[in-house]
């Protein structure tokens, strides 16, 4: 995979282009970086951002270069990416509410951090989500129907993970850390230039196998990039219930930068994963990004957040919603026109539709499928009770029917 | 050509052939470069591969399985060791949630050819931790497959068949047995994975072991024999999938069964092959399956193992209960 393919995605890479044609600057950064991070300043949190809450483009003299070739039209795209995703997840919220869907995890407010993170791939890359990872799998082109397939409870999976490079959702929290990290181990022994990102939450970052996935993937120097969205609650729990220092810090300890990026600003989740990705590419090792963001609905539908967290602080973070900072962006610099906001308004309705129906029209399962794939060379006890199911369900057909 | 060795070597060759045939295998685990493994089953190995291939890993059991699973996604072969029976727990996870389900998570898009190596079993004085048989917690699980070798010729055989197995394979090795002989033929054709086999013919009842109690259950025949009793002894070699239909076959000859295992008895492999022995074979039967295992407690030091573990006369205490209905 791809030399050709990743030659044939380069428009959506010219901005990291650009960025390693300045190349030695990327070198330069990076190292810059790990000798800042791994040295650590202090605990006051350096938050990485390039557009303000008001839209402002803010320069950044690290990151700058990673986004510095991105086009009006690449802009547009995000902010495309962004609206289509929360309309998808609003969807499946309703959809869960009308009793179409078991439960759904939704992503509203970390859009920004999904979408810049899920841009920065190539597609040789791959890529290790949790449960929540929408927007990211939305930019690896899996189809958002198939993700529902899971929380309506006809599958556990839904998707090949190689078609696009976009392994199963996990719910065990952290465990697909350690799958990324021995992922990447087979990169770099293959010798590849690709790269793996792996998906987490703040409160993944106390399971001991983001720890050990860490140490492994230090040790071995894989080119993996622990991309956590801190979005401030694990389930009820506060960040403070899993950490005592930023989280970005946690990297120096295993020696490997560790990045705060503001996880509302996708202009900066994209330029940091980049160069974080980049790095992976050189044979730099693993990086640690921390996006700041914040979960703005629920943990899923069956969390009810007005029990542990006041609306204040949801309002605060309103203020910094992704969305708006980019549409404000693309605003104040002429990049957009009423035409192109009633095209995404009419293009969201169409994928609502299109999500409602074909949730609606998910056939259930096969009985059988009970059995199907419990093992890839087959296994003589599944084969007997397969059989004797079959027989019990035949039963009911000779008695005609029950 | 067969030659003798010890089962320890036996699975080094293995491994050995398993890495020199596909550069996709790969030894992952504590201690397992340099070293050669605290037995010595991967001795010289590294050596002769180098550390890409024969991989010194962080101590973190999770790590190496997780890792593991990642390599697997990546097209890769691991063979990981846990050091000892005990230290699986902290991998326990993995293997349970992610390494056994993950097939039928993808709808059969993915698989994960990955052998986890267990030395397990007591008989060596160790200290807590390092003596236990926690098969059944495995072979309870749905997506995993579990075999025990009891000589060294299925240890080299049967190594061979689970890094080729496209399912997750548990290869719990008697680490007891480490040091006994046999021949080994990298010639032979080897018998099915998931076949039991019996290994010594008798007419009056079978015993059926796997794994270390294979060997103890043959000194149990011979010391019957001089009692002019004449029992068979099954070797099952893989816990899941079970061959009861070489177990109903011999129960259908002897009509009596007395299922051996080291690991408790309560809730055991034991105790899955009674409840099904007695569904396939209740008219056959003259005495209710009997099992001989661990006792319901944790496993003790190593001065009282010999009182915990089954020994000769336990087993043929158990087949003269079974006699005597």
């Amino acid at each position: 995979m791809t030399v050709e393919s990743s030659a044939a995605r380069k428009p959506r890479r010219t901005a990291a282009g650009k960025a390693g044609t300045a190349g030695d600057t990327t070198g330069a950064a990076g190292t810059k970086r790990t000798t800042r991070s791994t040295a650590g300043k202090g605990t006051d949190p350096e938050l990485v951002q390039l557009l303000t809450p008001e839209g402002k483009r803010v320069k950044n003299a690290e990151y700058d270069a990673y986004v510095a070739g991105i086009t009006p039209d690449e802009l547009r795209g995000l902010y495309r990416d962004m609206v289509l995703t929360r309309r998808f997840d609003a969807e499946a919220t309703a959809l869960q509410r009308q009793g179409e869907l078991g439960l759904w995890a939704s992503l509203l407010g970390q859009e920004a951090a999904q979408i810049g993170s899920g841009r920065a791939t190539r597609e040789d890359d791959y890529v290790f989500p949790t449960y929540r990872e929408h927007g990211v799998a939305w930019c690896r082109g899996v189809d958002p129907t198939n993700l529902l397939g899971m929380f309506r409870g006809v599958n556990n999976g839904g998707w090949d993970p190689n078609s696009n490079n976009f392994h199963l959702y996990t719910i065990v929290i952290g465990s697909q850390t350690l799958h990324a990290t021995g992922y990447a181990m087979g990169i770099a022994k293959d010798g590849a230039d690709s790269a793996v990102i792996a998906y987490f939450g703040d409160g993944a970052s106390s399971q001991g196998d983001v720890a050990e996935s860490f140490t492994f993937s230090a040790v071995y120097n894989a080119p993996v990039v622990f991309f956590c969205q801190n979005n401030q609650w694990a389930i009820s729990e506060p960040t403070e219930r899993q950490t005592r220092v930023p989280l970005y810090q946690r990297a120096q300890g295993y020696g490997f930068p560790g990045v705060r990026v503001d996880g509302n600003d996708v202009l900066a989740c994209l330029a940091v994963t980049k160069w974080a990705l980049e790095r992976a590419r050189n044979g730099e090792g693993p990086t640690l990004v921390e996006a700041y963001t914040y979960r703005m609905g629920a943990h899923t539908t069956s969390d009810d957040p007005s029990r542990y967290r006041g609306d204040e602080e949801r309002l605060a973070w309103e203020a910094k919603d992704p969305i708006l900072r980019l549409r404000r962006y693309l605003e104040a610099s002429n990049h957009t026109d009423e035409g192109f906001f009633a095209e995404l308004e009419a293009e969201s309705e169409t994928l609502g539709r299109r999500v409602r129906e074909a949730v609606r029209a998910m056939p259930d399962p096969d009985h059988f499928a009970i059995f199907e794939n419990a093992y890839a060379d087959g296994h003589a006890l599944v084969d007997e009770e397969r059989a004797q199911f079959a027989a019990y369900q035949a039963s009911f057909a000779e008695e005609g029917g029950h | 050509m067969a030659e003798k060795m010890a089962m320890a070597k036996a699975i080094n060759e293995s491994l050995r052939r398993a890495l020199d045939a596909d550069p996709k295998v790969l030894v992952m685990g504590e201690d397992v470069g340099k070293l050669g493994g605290v037995f010595r089953v991967t001795d010289g190995l590294q050596k002769d591969f180098g550390e890409s291939r024969v991989i010194d890993t962080p101590l973190a059991e999770s790590g190496i399985v997780g890792t593991a699973i990642g390599l697997a996604l990546r097209g890769y072969r691991p063979v990981v060791e846990i050091q000892f029976d005990g230290f699986v727990f902290p991998a326990y996870d993995q293997i349970v949630t992610q390494l056994a389900k993950m097939h039928a998570r993808s709808l059969g898009k993915v698989k994960l050819p990955v052998v986890v190596r267990i030395p397990y079993g007591g008989g060596i004085g160790a200290v807590e931790h390092h003596s236990e048989s926690p098969e059944a917690l495995f072979a309870h699980v749905a997506g995993l497959k579990v075999v025990s070798p009891s000589n060294s010729s299925d240890a080299y055989w049967m190594m061979q068949q689970a890094i080729q197995s496209d399912d997750p394979i548990i290869y719990f090795e008697p680490k007891r047995r480490y040091w006994d002989k046999a021949e080994v033929d990298p010639e032979a054709i080897p018998a099915p994975l998931h076949k039991a086999r019996v290994v010594r013919e008798g007419t009056d009842l079978t015993l059926a072991a796997y794994g270390p109690m294979v060997k103890l259950c043959h000194e149990a025949a011979d010391a019957a024999a001089e009692e002019g009793k004449s029992l068979e002894v099954l070797d099952l070699r893989s816990v899941s999938p079970l061959d009861f239909d070489a177990v109903q076959a011999s129960v259908e000859k002897t009509r009596r069964l007395v299922v051996v295992h080291e690991a408790p008895v309560f809730f055991g492999s034991g105790a899955e092959i009674a409840a099904r022995i007695t569904e396939r074979c209740f008219y056959h039967l003259e005495a209710p399956v009997l099992r001989v295992g661990g006792y319901h407690a944790p496993y003790p030091p190593a001065r009282l193992e010999e009182e915990y573990l089954p020994d000769l006369d336990r087993v043929l205490d158990a087949v003269d209960r079974s006699l005597a209905y």
